[in-house]
């Protein structure tokens, strides 16, 4: 193998999994270590300047670098858990104080730029957040009369209370934006014809997939679609709902239905599913939410029909089915020839998918669409295929979720900002990279390296019968500061990095005798593959990267697969010579703004 | 020294032996000894060797003296008897406990100063008496706990970090094992451990006095330009002799592996258990003490370091032979066979008459 170069970025990057997999790449490290710190403030504005809205997304985000979390691979026993690192974010959000002063002020100079966001949801605003304090003057679009998107519309108070969106909601249309709230756009010829210099489609995914079986349509008073039932709830359109409530789909919208449907009226609320319980959309936590509300899931039922009685809703019929999977492992469900099933109810609610919906783009603009009716958008630059027009959140590639969404958001803000000063929106900013020692006395690391051993911990949650009671109080309580400490502590610290220095190593195997997961290996060198095998623990999980030296006196290189590296330091506390040091890698992307522009770009980060 | 402790988990894949145990089992506490010190190495390589030979950590006794060398029982086998006794007066305790527990597993652990200066008269005589054991001399030339004077075992010629030329001729602890009888007596490095566990697996299954002298490279104060104690250096003049490959062989199991002939020594011992040797010195034969004696020297006066199992006898008598001792351990006696009574004594004394 090649010696691995450690001066791209993206090499120690990977090695921080969290911070890898989360689209918005937050140095997630970084502001776990502030809350042990009990230092709110910083880590909420980590976060802040990262991902637009911790209080939101401490809450409710998909968390998708918890999957990632090195902690999932290297625990022990049974349980083998990552850091509760969304719930750490809300922590900081919690118990933070007064920001304000922190954010960013309103330009005082104006650009003359004028740029229109269409949708005041979480992609939207996250422009807004980037551009606006740079001068440019944003014109907000939504149909709502509050910004927020789906994030107001879609996610119930009892895990989103409201006070926490307005607030961060605040924050940004506090830059000086000009909002058009409650004004619903019906056509982006009349957006493009008010002359502006870029147009942003934040809009979401907004309408609900109906369910078209017999019925429907004469049983209609009392089956809804989920999205719009929720976005009434959530403007108190809707107070109630009948004692009998199904509730159709596998996702986190059916998930949030059934649990609104228990605190609204609904006394026996079901779920009904036609997959199976794995492989339902919804986050396996929401799904454990609705279990403890004792709402049941029931899976692999087709929905056959609506039973009515004159247009009274009374019941549905499903078809059990099975799952089976062919040869290439694709799904198939099949009917098991039992007797269909059916049960009563008074009301439906459908949460079978969301779709994109563009009526109000004329299709004459220039704006190509493929054959499903979605944009052709630019995964990079999120640029469509009209100069000056740019897509992003749900809008731009079909529904994901809020951290997705974000991330989209700054990436069109820089080519925003990047096309108004007349530059090329392909050449992409490097990110802000740091690398340094964190050595602090001859066996102190600036960071806590013992490894603790805890399990992770459970977010308390309000009693059940006093939650159900109230949509508008939350569930979940959150982390105590004593307990958020412990948590933290759980945190491997991924981005103290383990830096090998060959010249410096007399080889004397002192960080092969002491690494608890038998991470380093002195050996000849080969090709990847075998290498791999030979080394003290065979590195079998591919996705993780070995580190690799440049030839040592003995001939020999040193080898570290950096699959289960606990970053414990202890390599580097035995080594005599500091050849091993850890050095914390600080990695922050590159927003719109003076150092987003050409000569800032990073060598082979180019949108196709 | 580290302050925390080494953290309890360990590699997904991390293996078992055949007792359950993991590599980890047979750790100890977190050393405190200085950072690259070649100690730990072997250390690690006794808790290797252990765990391969799948011993109960509670059949295993370690005895250690006093130094850097002597502090490492702490730092492997946790769950193991240790006894940590006065300078140079391990031989001794370990010869009272094997002569009263002869079913324990003795591993002797010495530096250099402690078994060729202060205690040179006691590793003489424990060797001459064929104690049943593993003797593993931690030989790193210096005395690093008192700053770095030259121990006994320094080359003459040799520098010390400070400059200073050594005058006085080295104590060779392999020439002085196979005089006075060691039946089994090998020189290793602590950067080697691909040579070394094996060593240490060999000697623990060879039922004699077993010597290992292991080179390890004091990093605080001999491993400087001028020392021939450092990596450096031994790694430059590592003369290996052999190389147990084959691993050992318990008895009656049937070796399937095959090997060119001529380059392979077979050692079946005294249990039936065989040591398969890789020659890598065409001429050595490790069944010759005096030939062994002559090999060591000639190259020691070249400046090379003679590694690999130097001599074994597969057939060694032990203390225990020699004294024609009760066969099973003391403790495992009644106060009836230990004071058999006024009329056995009678018996023997009218026998003396």
């Amino acid at each position: 193998m090649k010696p691995t170069d450690i001066r791209d970025p993206s090499y120690f990057h990977k090695v921080v999994d969290c911070q890898w997999a989360c689209p918005a790449h937050t140095p997630v490290p970084e502001y776990i270590r502030l809350i042990a710190q009990g230092r709110y403030d910083d880590a909420y504005m980590v976060n802040w300047y990262s991902n637009v809205f911790p209080g939101v997304l401490g809450r409710t985000c998909d968390r998708p670098c918890e999957p990632a979390c090195r902690r999932g691979r290297v625990e022990d026993g049974q349980s083998k858990e990552p850091v509760a690192i969304c719930r750490l974010k809300r922590v900081a959000a919690d118990n933070k104080s007064d920001i304000r002063a922190r954010l960013p002020k309103a330009a005082k100079q104006k650009n003359g730029k004028r740029i229109a966001l269409i949708g005041a949801g979480p992609a939207s605003l996250t422009v807004a957040r980037d551009l606006a304090p740079l001068g440019y003057h944003l014109v907000v679009y939504d149909q709502d009369p509050q910004g927020g998107g789906m994030m107001r519309t879609q996610i119930p108070k009892f895990r989103l209370p409201e006070s926490v969106l307005d607030e961060e909601v605040a924050y940004i249309t506090d830059l000086g934006l000009e909002l058009r709230l409650g004004q619903r756009v019906d056509s982006l010829k009349a957006v493009l014809a008010e002359g502006y210099d870029a147009v942003f489609v934040g809009c979401g995914a907004p309408r609900g997939r109906d369910l078209d079986i017999p019925g429907r349509a004469q049983a209609a008073a009392h089956i809804h679609i989920g999205i719009d039932w929720l976005s009434s709830v959530s403007f108190g359109h809707i107070d109630s709902i009948g004692k009998r409530v199904i509730v159709l789909g596998g996702g986190n919208t059916a998930m949030d239905c059934c649990r609104s449907s228990k605190r609204l009226g609904g006394e026996d609320v079901k779920v009904i599913v036609r997959s199976g319980y794995e492989e339902m959309k919804a986050s396996p936590w929401e799904k454990e939410d609705a279990t403890h509300e004792g709402i049941p899931i029931l899976n692999f039922l087709v929905p056959k029909a609506f039973i009515h009685d004159n247009g009274r809703l009374t019941g549905m019929s499903f078809e059990k089915v099975k799952a089976e999977y062919d040869a290439k492992g694709r799904r198939r469900l099949l009917p098991t020839g039992e007797p269909d099933q059916h049960f009563e109810c008074d009301d439906v609610l459908v949460a079978i998918g969301q779709e994109n919906a563009f009526p109000w783009i004329e299709r004459d603009l220039g704006i190509e669409f493929d054959q499903w009716g979605m944009p052709k958008v630019d995964e990079v630059t999120m640029a469509s295929t009209l100069r000056g027009v740019f897509f992003g959140g749900d809008a731009a590639f079909g529904p994901k979720n809020i951290i997705w969404a974000v991330a989209h958001g700054h990436e069109a803000a820089i080519s925003i900002d990047q096309l108004c000063n007349g530059e090329d929106i392909r050449t992409r900013p490097a990110p802000m990279v740091n690398l340094v020692s964190q050595k602090m006395g001859i066996h102190e690391w600036s960071y806590d390296n013992e490894v603790s051993l805890d399990q992770r911990f459970k977010v308390p949650w309000n009693d059940v019968r006093v939650t159900l009671k109230n949509i508008k109080l939350e569930v979940e309580k959150g982390f105590d500061a004593a307990t958020a400490f412990k948590e933290a502590q759980r945190c491997l610290n991924c981005d103290a990095q383990t830096v090998f220095s060959a010249s410096l190593c007399i080889e004397c195997d002192a960080c092969v005798d002491i690494c608890p997961m038998d991470c380093i290996t002195f050996t000849a060198n080969a090709e990847e593959d075998e290498l791999r095998q030979r080394l003290n623990a065979p590195a079998l999980n591919s996705a993780q990267d070995l580190y690799v030296s440049t030839t040592l006196k003995t001939g020999r290189i040193m080898a570290k697969d950096e699959d289960v590296c606990l970053h414990c330091g202890l390599c580097a506390e035995r080594c005599p010579t500091g050849a091993w040091d850890m050095q914390k890698f600080f990695l922050e992307m590159t927003h719109a703004g003076p150092s987003c522009r050409d000569k800032h770009a990073a060598p082979g980060r180019k949108a196709a | 020294m580290t302050y925390i402790a080494k953290p309890r988990l360990h590699h997904p894949t991390l293996a078992a032996n055949k007792l359950g145990y993991t590599r980890r089992d047979y750790e100890g506490k977190i050393s405190t000894l200085c950072a690259g010190c070649g100690h730990d190495s072997i250390s690690a390589a006794i808790i290797q060797a252990c765990w391969e030979l799948d011993l109960e950590p509670h059949r295993v006794a370690k005895l250690s003296g006093i130094g850097c060398s002597s502090k490492t029982p702490d730092y492997f086998l946790g769950n193991s008897h240790g006894f940590n006794s006065v300078h140079g007066r391990m031989p001794s305790v370990l010869t009272g406990a094997n002569l009263a527990n002869r079913d324990l597993i003795y591993l002797g652990v010495s530096g250099d100063g402690d078994s060729a200066s202060i205690g040179i008269g006691q590793f003489a005589h424990v060797m001459r008496r064929g104690v049943n054991m593993v003797y593993l001399v931690e030989n790193n030339g210096v005395y690093g706990l008192t700053k770095g004077q030259f121990s006994a075992t320094a080359d003459q010629g040799s520098q010390s970090k400070r400059g200073v030329v050594n005058s006085d001729a080295p104590v060779d602890l392999v020439a002085l094992a196979l005089q006075l009888g060691a039946t089994f007596v090998a020189r290793s490095f602590s950067g080697d451990k691909a040579q070394l566990v094996p060593l240490i697996k060999a000697a623990i299954v060879h039922p004699g006095a077993a010597f290992i002298d292991v080179i390890s490279p004091c990093v605080a104060f001999n491993n400087h330009a001028g020392s021939t104690k450092s990596y450096e250096y031994v790694r430059g003049h590592n003369e290996p002799v052999n190389r147990i490959d084959f691993d050992y062989w318990p008895k009656r199991e049937e070796i399937t592996v095959d090997y060119p002939a001529g380059e392979v020594i077979s050692v079946t011992q005294h249990d039936g258990s065989v040591l398969r040797l890789r020659k890598l010195a065409p001429d050595y034969d490790p069944h010759n003490r005096i030939t062994a004696m002559n090999y060591v020297q000639e190259h020691q006066a070249k400046g090379e370091v003679v590694t690999g199992l130097l001599y074994v006898d597969p057939d060694p008598e032990d203390l225990h032979r020699h004294l024609n001792t009760f066969d099973a351990p003391f403790n495992t006696l009644g106060a009836k066979d230990l004071c058999p009574g006024a009329a056995a004594l009678e018996k023997i004394n009218a026998a003396l008459r």
